[in-house]
């Protein structure tokens, strides 16, 4: 973990080299080459409660070039394999899209971007390496803002350095922002923050200044450069990670996938951040601001009933808050607090809610 | 018309009807059994029974048939339907003696199919049915041709007298042969040709299939030909005569057969008279039934011949129908006549070993035919019984209800849809049709026993033969799958390798194809 993004880099390519070595061999030696990976089915995900998140278990699959059902995935694991080896080299980064269309030049096909997503996902666990570590990304939404100076890693950029606090709109983290070196910050914290309308703003309010913060828009359920982003923040700088979302089963989740994973990442361990907080907004705050609500929808209360349920949820103040949620069948959004003010997040429920997040 | 018997079922309402009325009076008033319903059925039974007269004729004689059927409107300018059609057949059978030609043909219940033996008529009363109706619905005499050597030929106009059962000869006339041997009949009836052609044409159609080894020539009013070819000179062996089953006798039978004996003793009586019986056997059989086996059988009062009948029915040690008295189509038969008519992609022909219901001998025989250009989906019944297909009634024959009912055809992995044509081919000196319409054969316990055991095997053939298409289809795609990505395996691994050259890949692709020849042997052995 601690190693650079470049160190990464060649690490990958290294592990790259060898599975082409394997097969190449397999194949000189009259064997129908094969590929063994951790299994990805629901079976084998298991909830770790040292690392706090979803992890695969011990089972493995093994993927033949015999075997006419697996020729198919296969070749085309290879493909990717040999395809992200020559975006490595070549200092390029793809997404999730281009990886779909860039198949067909070499004679793979993929029926839709589905399946070669799917093919990602097993290089991922192939490899034991997110897919931003051989230069995959999703298309990219979110973006920070704050008093924090990286340094360019990325091919013609090198050296390079930035502050992010340049540009009032924010900094999209995209693969360049992702694999740079985080140089220096006078930062104290990072708000991670779920909506781009509150991430505009904090950032009008200052609270960038008034806190010393970092703030960074989610846009929803972050995508994983996102949350690797977050983590180095969290371990690198040792930033503490504050996360701010809609008072909703959704919201909370939002959270809970920060701090302690997805299970469709169970195969990947370094993109959580255990130590982040939930400052809300609560089920609770619902009351204690009188926020204006709406009701609960169908929807929203199986899903409170799942995460219940759910190992990652077993803190009392999550099942006290998915009880409230349930028991109210009340909603509210951060915008509710403009009811008051515009200042009024900033100014009073964020002092609030930090005090009381540091007394937890 | 005394001693006839039908058979148990209903036999006692037809004995009482006929003591009052002739045979040709009671037929008249019952036209309805015998599939004389209304003009088209009645069109398309007269030719129907018309064109089995003559194949049978040909067929005892062994004479490779040709068969020429037309049909034309007797007055071309009448439009409306029901109107008069004039039906001509002609074949090239051993022809008529002229002398029994009038009874033949002009008296109902006569003729050489009062016999056991197989044929397809049963009663020689179908034709004579028709010439009936012909002259109901007409007024017109019936013409007979006939030639028995091509020296001679005899020309007949004939009516019937329906109250008498008495032919009427209306005109008579001799002519030169020349060379030419066979019969042929024209008649004019009412009819209904419209409503009738799909069932004329899918008549002569299955016909085909079962006697590839006819020429049959059918020209309907619209003057379009038929041709149906035949494609093989094998023929299946003329049936012979039998002696009457023990278990397949009734008392009138009995009767008839005593009166007419001169036999001493019933010991000998039976032995000459009855099928499976020899004079061990019959003392063996009188000692069961309590009666003097020196008895003079005239001397059997009526209570007597009614016990000694039903002993015979019960008693077992009777051996079962011996089947060489039938013919089946045989297989090389069916063979031709499937391809010929169906050209599928593969079939299948289970012949049953002979078997007997009520001391009646019969023969299944059951094709499977499969895919092709001319199946259409789902599967497609073909009933025929001594060789005459069944076309009405389909739902109430006893294939159907095994086809549809009786069967699980899941298990044998073939989808409900498929392209298929069941053949079903029952012979037997005596066919249990439901009635005397002879459409569709009766749910006998024997009967449906041995159908099923025949459709399972024709099924289970047809599942090999699938799942053998698939694997090979499955083994082809294999191969061509290894042919596309085993390349490009090679050449990203040497890619990834940073190698030079790919590896080689192809000993992979021969030993995929290697390894499938072995397991095919492997599954060979195995079954």
């Amino acid at each position: 973990m601690k190693s650079s993004p470049t160190a990464r880099k060649r690490e990958v390519q290294e592990m790259l080299k060898v599975l082409g070595e394997k097969i190449y061999y397999q194949i000189e030696n009259g064997v129908f080459p094969e590929i063994e990976m951790p299994s990805r089915s629901v079976k084998n995900i298991v909830y770790d409660e040292k690392l706090k998140q979803y992890v695969v278990g011990k089972n493995r699959v093994k993927r033949s070039s015999k075997n006419i059902k697996h020729l198919r995935p296969f070749t085309q694991t290879i493909w990717l394999a040999f395809f992200v080896d020559k975006l490595i080299r070549e200092g390029k980064t793809s997404t999730l899209r281009d990886v779909y269309y860039s198949a067909q030049a070499f004679g793979i096909e993929f029926k839709d971007q589905a399946e070669s997503d799917e093919i990602i996902t097993d290089l991922e666990a192939l490899l034991g390496r997110a897919r931003e570590d051989y230069n995959v990304y999703p298309e990219e939404r979110s973006a920070i803002y704050g008093d924090i100076t990286i340094e360019y890693t990325t091919p013609g950029h090198e050296g390079k350095r930035l502050n992010l606090a340049s540009h009032p709109d924010g900094y999209l983290i995209g693969p360049s922002l992702s694999t740079a070196e985080l140089v220096e910050t006078s930062a104290k914290m990072v708000f991670a923050v779920e909506k781009g309308g509150l991430f505009t703003r904090f950032v009008e309010n200052k609270v960038h200044e008034k806190y010393n913060a970092l703030i960074v828009d989610t846009a929803g359920q972050p995508p994983r450069s996102t949350r690797y982003f977050l983590r180095r923040l969290n371990q690198e700088l040792g930033l503490p990670v504050y996360v701010l979302t809609d008072a909703d089963p959704y919201g909370m989740h939002i959270y809970m996938v920060i701090a302690s994973g997805s299970a469709n990442a169970a195969h990947l361990t370094e993109l959580t951040v255990p130590t982040a907080k939930w400052l809300g907004v609560t089920a609770t705050d619902i009351e204690t601001y009188r926020l204006p609500y709406v009701r609960l929808t169908d929807e929203d209360i199986k899903r409170a009933y799942e995460l219940k349920n759910d190992p990652r949820y077993r803190d009392e103040r999550f099942q006290r808050e998915l009880d409230v949620f349930l028991r109210k069948q009340k909603k509210a959004e951060l915008e509710a607090f403009a009811k008051y003010s515009l200042d009024y997040i900033v100014d009073k429920y964020l002092p609030d809610k930090l005090k009381e997040v540091k007394e937890l | 018309m005394k001693g006839c018997s039908f058979g148990r079922e209903g036999e006692k309402s037809l004995k009482e009807t006929f003591s009052e009325i002739s045979p040709s009076d009671f037929f008249y008033r019952n036209r309805d059994l015998a599939g004389f319903t209304n003009p088209a059925r009645a069109l398309y039974s007269t030719v129907r029974e018309l064109v089995e007269n003559s194949l049978d004729a040909c067929e005892l004689e062994s004479i490779l048939p040709e068969v020429y059927v037309r049909i034309t409107a007797y007055d071309p300018l009448e439009e409306a339907e029901p109107k008069k059609y004039v039906i001509r057949v002609q074949d090239n059978g051993p022809g008529v003696e002229p002398e029994r030609l009038p009874e033949a043909f002009g008296k109902v219940l006569y003729g050489s199919k009062y016999k056991l033996r197989q044929s397809r008529g049963m009663f020689g009363l179908g034709g004579t049915m028709a010439i009936l109706y012909g002259q109901i619905t007409s007024n017109k005499p019936v013409t007979i041709e006939t030639s028995v050597d091509g020296v001679k030929r005899y020309y007949y106009k004939l009516m019937i007298d329906i109250e008498k059962n008495k032919p009427i000869i209306v005109e008579k006339k001799v002519g030169e042969g020349n060379g030419l041997r066979g019969t042929v009949v024209e008649l004019v009836m009412e009819g209904d040709y419209f409503r009738s052609s799909t069932k004329i044409q899918e008549y002569f159609k299955q016909t085909a299939l079962v006697v590839p080894y006819a020429n049959i020539t059918f020209i309907e009013p619209s003057g379009k030909i038929f041709y149906f070819l035949r494609t093989t000179t094998e023929m299946p062996p003329p049936p012979k005569e039998t002696l009457p089953h023990p278990h397949g006798i009734d008392v009138e039978f009995m009767r008839r057969t005593i009166r007419q004996s001169s036999d001493e003793s019933l010991a000998k009586f039976l032995s000459k008279r009855f099928h499976r019986v020899g004079l061990k056997t019959a003392i063996k059989f009188l000692q069961y039934a309590g009666i003097d086996p020196n008895r003079s059988p005239k001397s059997l009062s009526d209570e007597e011949i009614v016990n000694m009948v039903s002993a015979m029915h019960r008693y077992e040690e009777f051996l079962p129908p011996d089947a060489g008295c039938l013919s089946p189509l045989g297989e090389n038969i069916l063979a031709a006549g499937i391809v010929k008519e169906l050209a599928p992609e593969f079939f299948t022909i289970v012949t049953r070993p002979p078997s007997a219901y009520s001391g009646y001998p019969f023969i299944v025989e059951v094709a499977l035919a499969y895919g092709g250009k001319i199946l259409e989906n789902g599967i497609k019944l073909y009933r025929f019984a001594n060789r005459i297909p069944l076309l009405y009634d389909e739902a109430s024959d006893v294939s159907w209800k095994v086809i549809h009912e009786e069967i699980d055809w899941k298990r044998y992995r073939i989808p409900q849809d498929a392209p298929i044509a069941v053949i079903v081919n029952i012979s037997s000196t005596r066919i249990p049709y439901k009635t005397v319409g002879k459409e569709y054969i009766a749910d006998r316990p024997e009967i449906e026993r041995e159908l099923k055991n025949a459709l399972r095997e024709t099924l289970r053939k047809l599942s090999a033969y699938l799942s053998r298409r698939s694997s090979e289809e499955h083994e082809k795609k294999k191969i061509n799958m290894y042919l596309k990505y085993l390349p490009l395996i090679a050449n990203f691994s040497k890619e990834l390798a940073k190698k030079s050259r790919p590896p080689n890949y192809k000993r992979l692709l021969s030993k995929g194809e290697e390894e499938e020849r072995q397991k095919k042997i492997e599954e060979f052995t195995d079954s």
